[in-house]
């Protein structure tokens, strides 16, 4: 009885989480990844439903990847989310300006970077190409999560593309740049991990006593440039 | 000022936890057991927010330097006063659940031992513990160190500030019941419930799932015959919540609990309704649970009981006082 699919408008998948909380699901069930066109639309629906997030009574506006999570705090129906947000969807065209640039600054290789000869091996890159193809790309803030200020970023070349670890790291240091399947991430804070280690940063993501709080907000754009390359 | 002069790992002071900010990766933190959270708070005249201390593990001997009123509440802790300054005090006195207590400047509280092991106690004193409320809460986020005393559990030296109102009025003779944990939990189907078997289904309502060592702040994982996916699962992931229940690669679910992660990959077959989540705090490893289906409409009613509860209660505290 929680599930219920929604046909209209465009095959949005509609799940209802718990007793107060909605899912959104934007993207085929077949996608491995969501479109970025996709995935702007649900930053324009962020800032629209968080600009109500009083007078709906939304305790939480999550975005994942290609869907968005919603958490009332019990007084609005969720009914009444539902119908607001499948009208809404088809109105966004995802063109809203999410123009802030962010560089990262990162020392790639040597002990800040333990993982990156794997990495050379496994891409059959060598170093500099490494480094340069990780920093000619830009990058988007699809969603944050994971840690406080985790951004979970689109747009890594192909080339880079590498399994996970076969036998997890115990602690990936705070700063660490990191690679994994499609995707590559900054760790704001230590934790075990899976990832491959290519370099470090030493600007902080997440500072609970500062606005912003996460140097990273969903929409940015992240370039990692090179800072005295240790390789 | 509460002088930690022996603590147990991982206890630490929690209030009812940080909301609002998931969307920055900023998980709920906050008491395990929000019920005993906020009954020792009541029967102080507290606020319902304000922090306590979770304790897990003991034995943790607490000095008092200036007195103050105070409760335990959730589990037993095989809890004693030692009140050295005060000579009208029992020399060495039982500390019960639910029953307040004054505590005099001098004085020691020790919380040896829980009842069922894992189960936690909190301790809540009049006027809360006075740490700085960081990102909307005092909750401390042991993964992430921030909130709470200095982002991190109690050490043996720590001084842990309280309220300067220490002494509120309060009626010593009332007390509140804690309460056993059924080892049921009420659900609701998640979002991938049908990705999963038939076989499964019945698996995972009928079969009693037993409490992993490996549970934690951040979820309750359980052992018992694995479940099974229809056919593999690909998932992007998307926001999940504490009560959410996931079922990863081996087939073992685990109930996310307050310091789960905010975003998750993994089908989620069910989630634990919210009324029936303190029982997280409480669930020893070895014992086993069950999972109930209920509807939408019963799991809006248990919470709505649940909030009821606490009103009644509310006004009881505070007819007690007037009367006294």
């Amino acid at each position: 009885m929680s599930i219920e699919k929604v046909g209209q408008p465009q095959d949005v998948r509609v799940s209802y989480i718990g007793e107060d909380a909605i899912l959104f699901i934007f993207t085929p069930a077949t996608s491995l990844f969501a479109p970025l066109a996709t995935q702007q639309r649900i930053w324009q629906l962020f800032s629209w439903l968080d600009a109500q997030r009083e007078s709906l009574d939304l305790q939480e506006i999550v975005p994942g990847m290609g869907n968005l999570l919603l958490r009332t705090s019990h007084k609005t129906l969720l009914n009444k989310l539902q119908d607001l947000v499948l009208t809404r969807w088809p109105q966004l065209d995802g063109k809203d300006d999410h123009g802030r640039v962010i560089e990262i600054p990162v020392h790639y290789g040597a002990s800040e970077g333990p993982d990156i000869e794997l990495v050379t091996e496994h891409c059959e890159l060598n170093v500099a190409q490494v480094i340069e193809r990780h920093c000619q790309s830009t990058y988007q803030v699809y969603c944050l999560g994971f840690q406080p200020g985790f951004a979970y970023l689109g747009g890594l070349d192909e080339s880079l593309y590498i399994p996970r670890r076969e036998t997890p790291r115990l602690a990936i240091p705070a700063g660490s740049v990191a690679l994994a399947g499609s995707q590559t991430a900054i760790y704001p804070s230590a934790s075990p991990g899976g990832w491959h280690i290519i370099g470090r940063t030493e600007v902080p993501l997440f500072t609970p006593s500062q606005s912003p709080i996460t140097l990273l907000q969903i929409g940015d754009t992240v370039r990692f440039v090179p800072i005295g390359s240790a390789s | 000022m509460i002088e930690v002069l022996r603590t147990g790992a991982m206890n630490s002071v929690q209030d009812l936890g940080r909301f609002g900010l998931r969307h920055l990766g900023i998980g709920q933190s906050g008491a395990l057991d929000p019920v005993a959270m906020r009954q020792g708070n009541l029967i102080l005249g507290n606020a319902e927010n304000d922090a306590v201390l979770e304790v897990g593990i003991g034995p943790i001997h607490l000095l008092f330097h200036a007195p103050c009123n105070a409760v335990l509440t959730g589990v037993d802790f095989a809890a004693t006063l030692r009140s050295e300054s005060d000579a009208n005090a029992e020399p060495l006195q039982q500390v019960l659940p639910g029953y307040p207590v004054h505590i005099a400047a001098g004085s020691t509280l020790s919380l040896l031992r829980p009842a069922r092991a894992g189960a936690k106690a909190y301790l809540a004193v009049a006027g809360g513990i006075d740490v700085p409320i960081v990102l909307g809460s005092r909750s401390t986020d042991l993964n992430n160190h921030f909130g709470g005393l200095l982002g991190r559990a109690l050490q043996t030296g720590d001084y842990i500030p309280i309220s300067k109102n220490a002494l509120s009025n309060i009626t010593l003779n009332a007390s509140v019941r804690s309460l056993a944990p059924s080892h049921v939990l009420r659900a609701l189907p998640g979002p991938d419930y049908d990705l999963f078997s038939t076989e499964s289904h019945a698996q995972f309502w009928m079969q009693p799932w037993r409490i992993s060592h490996q549970s934690n702040r951040m979820g309750m994982r359980l052992k018992g015959k694995q479940l099974q996916l229809r056919e593999a699962a690909n998932l992007l992931s998307a926001g999940v919540l504490p009560g959410d229940v996931q079922v990863p690669a081996d087939g073992l679910p685990i109930v996310l609990a307050n310091d789960a992660q905010t975003i998750g990959g993994y089908p989620r077959i069910a989630s634990v309704i919210q009324a029936d989540l303190w029982q997280l705090a409480h669930l020893s490893p070895n014992t086993s649970v069950y999972f109930q289906p209920v509807s939408h409409t019963i799991a809006v009613q248990a919470k709505a009981r649940q909030t009821h509860y606490f009103e009644r209660l509310a006004d009881l505290l505070q007819q007690d006082r007037r009367s006294h």
